[in-house]
């Protein structure tokens, strides 16, 4: 649908990139654009909108309405405006009798077999159709079509076999053929901005319909990912939301910040009144450039779900009801009791968690709320269990864990390696744009147990797909290392100039070491030798090398030397500090980044800092105005350990569901019920609360101010287009247990957050929310020596002066498989839903995505008597739960796999309590299991859910 | 076995981190595998942990790679209970 409320304009084809600039006239006025323009976008440029139906700026011109017609001087004839590039010296005319007469023949083709029903169709004020009718003065149509697409049946009620009805079946949008102009915008969309391939003109002249693949295929069972770009780009009613469908159209918008995962996408949060009546896009969002994926755009509802808990609730233990209470009852009760606990047990005896879900200025002071009110160290966030080797192995090696690129740089990259990430599920947005680049040559080599969506796509393929037994990574990286040390393909002068040469020399011979050969790895990692020497050649020569890695490399027992291992491949072959190259961490959630940068770690304060320098506690002290412990803190595994054993007994956790969401449950439920003060601060009674005294309801993205960071290091706005739900934002509701705990904060805004982060923090001395609201985002570091931001790292140098090779010695994790547990499970995310699914499964999205289920290889199946479909016991040394099976070939034999978005699957029962050797990061990619058939929920699923149904009981008002 | 079971007593998952650490800085240069040993554990080890590390390792270090017991000197000894 077309843009009308932010003057947001479509300048009709994409702009040209050239730097060779042409000077032509267009209705007598000069104009100057780069080579390559259309006609019709160098019109727009002077402010003159050819007519047009079939051109939009986010896809190439195809040329087809002929509404855009144009007339050069000295050329024959009537080209169309959106086709036809712009020549030195053209003198165009867009508008004269002949034009005008053309384009309303034109007209007048479309209307005869479209429906006059304007006034109740749901695009009405909000259709180019209409528009251009309007546009080209269209007064009557003067012939009446016999055969047409829109009446169901004709005069004499026989049925019109070219009326195709609606389809209804996408929960979000619905596609309703009789309004269709085969202007194929949407196909276009799909192809170009999505890269899915779902959409096909089918037939030819008067038979060509727009169609869903397969004959019988509708939206929902078709290839379609419910992106949303072909109803963005369809200029009538046929693609349509339902929203717009239910509501009509929206009369503001507000520029915000998905809050779903890391790519951190920047949409218009179309409003009428304080009804959100669609999300779209913002076309001028640095991270989406105009796209997004399901989450952001359709997977909204969850912020009114029935489920939201919208007062404060407490309870003296986990076995009463919940009481429902007023704000200051819950603060006087909160407060007295972690006062009572830190009289009895220590100041060490609490801490928090703080929220990659929240924005930087709630997570900022939840950290402070620890260390400047509890006066510990114990802050951890759930990076812990992401990204948590990201920030050790790019800290030591490189000088800070920040990803080195902005998303753009993808487009000039020629060789990738994507490690350990799922970007098509995982961060849809970053796919959609690696695959239009891929589809343009780019080379792509895939190191993944599973096959992923990203190893064949439509006309997509991995060069390599290095199918890896899960936990071998430091080996297979190690061993492209071997490759290009051992064949001379490193580059010797980036090598000289920019890191330590002696530390190289070890690091090569450590490397070349006949153990570390693609040859003697290959029994252990199951990679054909001869496939990692291809690669390791093609990523070493293949021109712009970049690498993009997710959880599949950190959530490792050896998480943090993977990390450290994919800095060494990039600086050995001189792969940093210019676009298309460099290495880049893929964060699930919308703000991981934020929230690590923020101080949410035990051991740092902001902006990174050890808490033992003193120069940096100094800062904190002097603006805090108390002392700050000099001891890291606690991290989460670490709290559980010590609530377990008696000396951390309370937690104020926010937008976290560490039950669901951390590694060995029992381990996680124990620990949190040895603890006397549980606070849980989120939307919804998650399955933390079950074990929880204090409930704090908290607010949407929709419902607050703040900033969010994504992987690139960007700082986005989030902006407020409602008022809280539960009467307060995140960031007020931790100031007020600050200041019932005895504080006096009296921040009235998030700016001043923000403020006081830049004012305390280095590498944000620049960032304030005026500064946000000109330049839209910046990336950090920003401040004196780059005022604007900094889109890529390590240019001139490396952060920490000369990058550091670290030798990255493969070590077996002790998760191994054995007689009882033959089988290597690993886990993953899928697109429709969102880590732990509290706000995904309460939306329409669970039309794609029911329940958890397990891919298990036909091999493995067969041997087990496990049929697809069938009910199948998955058991670890930790547990054992119970979920369907599915059976594909996606995986090897010996492989399992599954995603962990709902609770009733408790996928986390199984995972084991081992984690990365430096950060604690869980290994949730390897667990040692085995599969057997089965008809029902194991026991442990019975008893939690029936602790969990007690825990939710709410008591009945008075 | 879990590092989380009871049974396996309450210093067992500190061992096995400990000697996950040293096995990474091993294949280092002796001298920096110690220092960064040391410092890794100083850095990121919370009081408590480094307590119950110095209980075993007043107990003799059973358990404990050479490495770990080498690092001991240069290991933080955290101040009694704050
Ligand atoms: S919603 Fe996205 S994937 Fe589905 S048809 Fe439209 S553009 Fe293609
Ligand atoms: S569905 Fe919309 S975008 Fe697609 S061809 Fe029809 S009118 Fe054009
Ligand atoms: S979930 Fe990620 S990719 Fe999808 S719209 Fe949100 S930020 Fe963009
Ligand atoms: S807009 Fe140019 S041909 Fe359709």
């Amino acid at each position: 649908m077309k843009d009308f409320i932010i003057p947001d304009r479509d300048f009709g084809t994409p702009a040209a990139k050239s730097k060779q600039m042409v000077t032509l006239t267009i209705d007598g006025f000069d104009i100057t654009v780069p080579e390559g323009t259309s006609i019709m976008r160098a019109a727009a440029e002077i402010g003159i909108s050819v007519p047009k139906l079939c051109a939009t700026d986010s896809i190439d011109a195809f040329g087809s309405c002929r509404l855009c017609l144009v007339e050069i001087e000295g050329r024959n004839g009537t080209p169309a405006s959106c086709t036809t590039p712009v020549a030195p010296g053209l003198k165009v005319h867009t508008q004269n009798a002949k034009l005008k007469q053309l384009r309303r023949g034109v007209m007048e083709l479309y209307i005869s077999d479209h429906p006059l029903d304007c006034l109740t169709c749901s695009a009405n004020g909000d259709c180019e159709l209409q528009d251009m009718a309007g546009a080209v003065g269209l007064r009557d149509v003067r012939y009446e079509a016999i055969d047409t697409h829109f009446k169901a049946k004709d005069t004499s009620g026989i049925a019109n076999p070219n009326y195709i009805p609606r389809d209804d079946s996408n929960p979000y949008f619905s596609y309703d053929p009789q309004k269709c102009i085969v202007c194929s915008r949407c196909v276009r969309a799909c192809e170009e901005v999505q890269g899915t391939f779902a959409l096909t003109i089918e037939g030819r002249g008067f038979d060509s319909r727009v169609s869903f693949g397969a004959k019988t295929d509708t939206a929902l069972s078709s290839d379609c990912v419910s992106c949303g770009a072909c109803v963005q780009a369809c200029p009538t009613a046929t693609l349509q939301e339902k929203s717009i469908i239910e509501i009509g159209t929206p009369e503001r918008s507000v520029i915000t910040t998905c809050a779903y995962c890391g790519v951190g996408c920047s949409f218009k949060a179309e409003m009428r009144g304080d009804e959100l009546v669609r999300m779209v896009p913002y076309k001028h969002g640095k991270a989406n450039r105009g796209h997004s994926c399901v989450k952001g755009r359709f997977a909204y509802g969850y912020a009114s779900h029935k489920d939201r808990i919208l007062n404060p609730m407490i309870r003296d233990s986990i076995n009463d009801p919940w009481q429902e209470v007023s704000w200051d009852e819950a603060m006087d009760f909160t407060a007295n009791r972690m006062k009572g606990i830190i009289e009895k047990h220590g100041r060490h005896s609490v801490g928090v968690i703080t929220s990659s879900r929240c924005t930087n200025e709630e997570a900022y002071l939840v950290q402070k709320l620890t260390r400047a009110v509890f006066m510990n160290n114990n802050t951890d966030t759930c990076a812990r269990v992401c990204h948590s080797p990201t920030g050790y192995g790019l800290g030591q090696t490189l000088g800070t864990s920040a990803g080195t690129q902005d998303f753009d740089s993808v487009e000039e990259t020629d060789v990738v390696i994507v490690i350990g990430a799922n970007p098509v599920s995982g961060h849809p947005v970053f796919a959609s744009r690696l695959k239009k680049r891929l589809r343009q040559g780019a080379k792509l080599i895939v190191i993944d147990p599973r096959r992923t969506e990203m190893v064949e796509a439509p006309h997509v393929k991995a060069e390599h797909h290095l199918a890896l037994t899960p936990g071998t990574n430091v080996a297979i990286v190690t061993a492209l290392a071997h490759v290009i040390v051992t064949e001379g393909l490193f580059d010797a002068q980036f090598i000289q100039d920019r890191c330590d040469w002696d530390e190289f020399q070890d690091y090569a011979e450590f490397v070349s070491q006949p153990q570390n050969s693609p040859e003697s790895v290959a029994l252990l990692t199951g990679v054909p030798a001869a496939e990692v020497r291809a690669a390791a050649r093609l990523f070493a020569k293949g021109g712009n090398g970049s690498i993009y890695y997710g959880l599949g490399v950190t959530e490792h027992s050896q998480g943090s030397t993977t990390v450290i291992g994919i800095a060494n491949l990039a600086m050995m072959t001189g792969n940093i500090g210019r676009p298309g190259v460099g290495v880049n961490p893929l964060r699930g959630q919308n703000n991981v980044q934020g929230s690590c940068d923020m101080g949410s770690f035990p051991h740092e304060l902001p902006g990174y800092r050890h808490v033992k320098g003193e120069g940096v506690r100094d800062i904190f002290e002097k603006a805090w105005g108390v002392k700050i412990d000099d001891e890291p803190g606690l991290r989460i595994p670490n709290m559980l350990d010590a609530a377990v054993e008696g000396t951390f007994k309370g937690l104020y956790c926010q937008g976290e569901d560490i039950l669901q969401s951390d590694p060995d449950t029992k381990h996680v439920a124990a620990g949190l019920a040895a603890m006397e003060c549980v606070i849980v601060h989120d939307l919804f009674l998650n399955e933390t609360a079950n074990y929880a005294h204090v409930f704090l309801p908290g607010s949407t993205f929709l419902e607050k101010d703040g900033t969010f960071t994504n992987a690139e290091r960007r700082i986005n706005r989030v902006r407020k287009v409602m008022a809280p739900r539960n009467g307060y934002a995140d960031w007020e509701i931790t100031q007020m247990l600050a200041n019932a705990m005895g504080a006096a904060w009296s921040y009235t805004h998030p700016t001043q957050i923000m403020d006081e982060i830049a004012m305390t923090t280095p590498s944000f001395a620049g960032v304030n929310y005026e500064k946000l609201e000109t330049m839209g985002s910046i990336q950090w570091p920003c401040n004196d020596a780059a005022p604007e931001g900094t889109p890529l790292m390590h240019v001139e140098a490396f952060v920490r002066g000369k990058g550091k090779f670290i030798n990255t010695e493969y070590v077996a994790t002790d998760e191994k498989t054995g007689p009882r547990f033959p089988l290597l499970l690993t886990t993953g995310r899928i697109l429709s839903q969102y880590n732990v699914g509290a706000q995904t499964r309460r939306t329409g999205n669970v039309a794609w995505h029911a329940e958890d289920v397990l891919e298990i290889h036909p091999h493995d199946a067969e041997v087990r008597g496990v049929k697809d479909g069938d009910f199948v016991r998955l058991a670890s040394r930790s547990g054992d739960t119970t979920l369907r099976a599915t059976i594909t070939d996606k995986v090897n034999p010996g492989v399992v796999y599954t995603t962990f978005h709902h609770p009733d699957t408790q996928a986390n029962v199984i995972t084991t309590d081992f984690s990365d050797w430096a950060t604690n990061c869980p290994e949730y990619k390897v667990t040692a299991v085995q599969v057997s058939p089965s008809n029902g929920p194991s026991e442990w699923q019975e008893e939690y859910n029936a602790q969990a149904a007690m825990s939710r009981r709410i008591a009945a008002a008075e | 076995m879990s590092l989380n079971d009871t049974h396996a007593g309450p210093h067992a998952k500190l061992i096995y981190m400990a000697n996950q650490i040293a096995k990474f800085m091993e294949s280092k240069p002796h001298a920096e595998g110690l220092t960064l040993l040391a410092s890794h554990i100083n850095d990121f080890w919370e009081p408590r942990m480094r307590r119950h590390l110095f209980e075993v390792l007043d107990a003799g270090g059973t358990g404990l790679r050479p490495l770990v017991l080498e690092a001991a000197a240069t290991i933080k000894r955290p101040a009694i209970a704050a």
